[in-house]
């Protein structure tokens, strides 16, 4: 077992993502998760003062569309791949809490 | 309002605002307030799999705009993923600026000489609109809710000021004073009743050299009387509950208008649990310093050049005439004012008429020219029409639009042309020689009666200051 991540640091993971993991589950990507981890630790183990971080392959910036109306989606279509709609709106069940 | 005893209340605001661009943040759906339910979404705002956000150069120049409006230093920016499972966005995530906001560490200078720091103006998204179902219509005891996702992508900058706020009429001042800077610089309406504009206030109190209370923040804040309001009741209830030996909580809490009080809406989660991380689909923006250039040379002075402008036509302005610069300011109808200072007239009865004539007129303000505005006050100033007949041809310009003179003359005020006003006095003076003589020697009261006669003759619409005028040179 990879001590990179515990079991109930990826059982919060999961919960906060909404998933339900079993036992085996939790083990299985625990153990996962750590060799992850594990690999981001070798990278912290480089000397790499002199490198910027990279968040993405491109080194692109400023990517921008015009400020332009473009047609919207149907709304019928829209609404007839929800699981329930009613008076032209997304219908969900009960909401346990407020926004966050 | 004073607080009890020693305590001083520490706020900071959050002002979120729409911007006012054609279309949404990350995508080509119409920003229209008021469309017919869900009829503004596409794949991208309602985060169907393979859309894939692009940003809106216009919000990134808004934002700017924002930024320069408030001495922000623009920087090098990122987009990150707010994780979070609520119905008001589909994705479940929102799509913000986190530790790299494209504004930070501005400041903005308030009319009482005050100064609040803005800690940083960010872009985001905006979320969908919830209808409850049930239960009165609010959240709680609802049975089931009908979400519209028109709101959502929606670009909005979110402003952050310090906690430097000290008192709920600093906070409102604060509010104002923000929203005409989003409305000069063109990125916001500003209409707190469509809530293209929002607030939220951090509070805690504290005794004066000691460390930061524990805060709470307050939301549903949609107006100037409800932020100052809310803010009130909640620095007096934590003081309270300090008092009664209780600690105060860190937590959301909702203002109600009706009950006049905050209530707890959820105990606060840690940033954490939202797993911020780089939005993998979005790079970096980062405006050069030619875009910064371009976007601060085409800024438009600011409400405190304005007001300054303004102010400085007048030598000692009494406090009803600086409310007034509020008005005017605050409606945009200084340039009225500023053309009749040019056309060398009286700025005084132009800052009057701006202020109240023509701003209760607002909607149609386009039907007054510039050039009329000037004339109707020069008007006026010469006697020509009476204070009365000056307002109501401002009016009916307001409504209609047209000559001044013109509608003077079909209005029938020509009659009181310096001609026509010259002539009645002199038969007034013909038929009353007795309280002629009696001015005549010195007796200024007797101009009052004068006075009386000629509005009696024109029914009110003469000028006292022309009657006078005309008396003297009589003398
Ligand atoms: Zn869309």
């Amino acid at each position: 077992m990879s001590e990179a991540i515990t079991r109930e640091e990826v059982a919060k993971v999961a919960r906060l993502a909404r998933l339900r993991l079993s036992g085996d589950e939790l083990d299985m990507f625990t153990e996962q998760l750590g060799q992850i981890l594990e690999h981001a630790r070798d990278m912290n183990a480089l000397d790499l003062a002199d490198v910027a971080p990279t968040a993405h392959p491109f080194g692109l910036t400023n990517v921008v569309r015009e400020d332009v109306v473009e047609e919207s989606l149907d709304r019928d279509t829209v609404l007839a791949m929800a699981p329930d709609a009613r008076d032209q709106r997304f219908a969900v069940p009960r909401i346990q809490g407020e926004a966050p | 309002m004073t607080l009890p005893g020693e305590w001083e209340m520490v706020v900071g605001l959050e002002v979120h605002t729409e911007l006012l661009t054609k279309s949404k943040l990350f995508c080509g759906c119409e920003n229209h307030f008021g469309s017919e339910p869900n009829t503004n979404v596409c794949p991208v705002c309602l985060g169907l799999p393979g859309s894939l956000p692009v940003l809106n150069r216009e919000a990134v120049e808004f934002a700017m705009r924002i930024g320069l409006a408030l001495h922000c230093r623009i920087a090098p920016s990122t987009f990150h993923r707010k994780n979070y499972f609520y119905p008001d966005q589909s994705k479940d995530y929102q799509i913000s600026q986190y530790d790299l906001p494209i504004n930070s560490s501005g400041y903005l200078d308030l009319p009482d000489g005050t100064t609040v720091t803005i800690e940083r103006a960010h872009m985001e998204e905006d979320t969908g609109k919830s209808t409850h179902l049930g239960g009165s219509g609010r959240l709680a005891g609802a049975e089931s809710s009908l979400v519209d996702y028109n709101r959502c992508g929606v670009p909005l900058v979110e402003i952050v000021s310090g906690p430097d706020i000290r008192s709920s009429a600093q906070a409102r001042a604060y509010a104002a004073e923000l929203r005409g800077i989003l409305i000069a610089t063109g990125a916001s309406d500003g209409r707190l009743e469509e809530g293209s504009m929002r607030f939220d206030a951090n509070v805690s109190v504290r005794r004066p050299g000691e460390p930061l209370g524990t805060r709470c923040e307050i939301k549903n804040l949609n107006s100037l009387r409800s932020l100052q309001r809310a803010i009130d009741y909640e620095a007096l209830r934590q003081i309270q509950l300090i008092e009664n030996g209780a600690v105060v909580r860190q937590e959301t809490r909702h203002w109600d208008e009706n009950l006049a009080e905050t209530s707890t809406l959820r105990v606060k989660e840690d940033a954490d649990d939202y797993r911020y991380f780089r939005d993998p689909d979005l790079v970096d923006l980062a405006p050069d310093q030619t875009w910064q250039d371009r976007v601060r040379a085409a800024l438009p002075p600011m409400p405190a050049e304005r007001r300054a402008a303004v102010l400085a036509l007048f030598a000692a302005p009494s406090s009803a005439q600086r409310d007034a610069v509020e008005v005017v300011i605050d409606l945009g109808l200084d340039p009225y004012v500023h053309a009749v200072a040019s056309a060398s007239g009286d700025t005084t009865l132009a800052l009057s008429r701006a202020a109240n004539e023509v701003a209760a007129n607002l909607k149609s303000v386009a039907n007054l020219t510039v050039d009329a505005f000037v004339t109707i006050v020069a008007m006026e100033q010469r006697g020509e029409l009476s204070a009365t007949q000056a307002k109501t041809v401002l009016g009916a310009i307001l409504v209609d639009g047209g000559d001044p003179h013109e509608i003077a003359t079909a209005l029938g005020f020509e009659q009181l042309s310096a001609d026509s006003l010259g002539a009645t006095v002199a038969s007034l003076i013909e038929d009353h020689p007795d309280e002629w003589l009696r001015y005549r020697d010195g007796d200024d009261k007797l101009a009052q009666f004068f006075i009386g006669q000629v509005m009696k003759l024109t029914r009110g619409q003469a000028n006292g200051k022309a009657v006078i005028g005309e008396l003297q040179a009589r003398r």
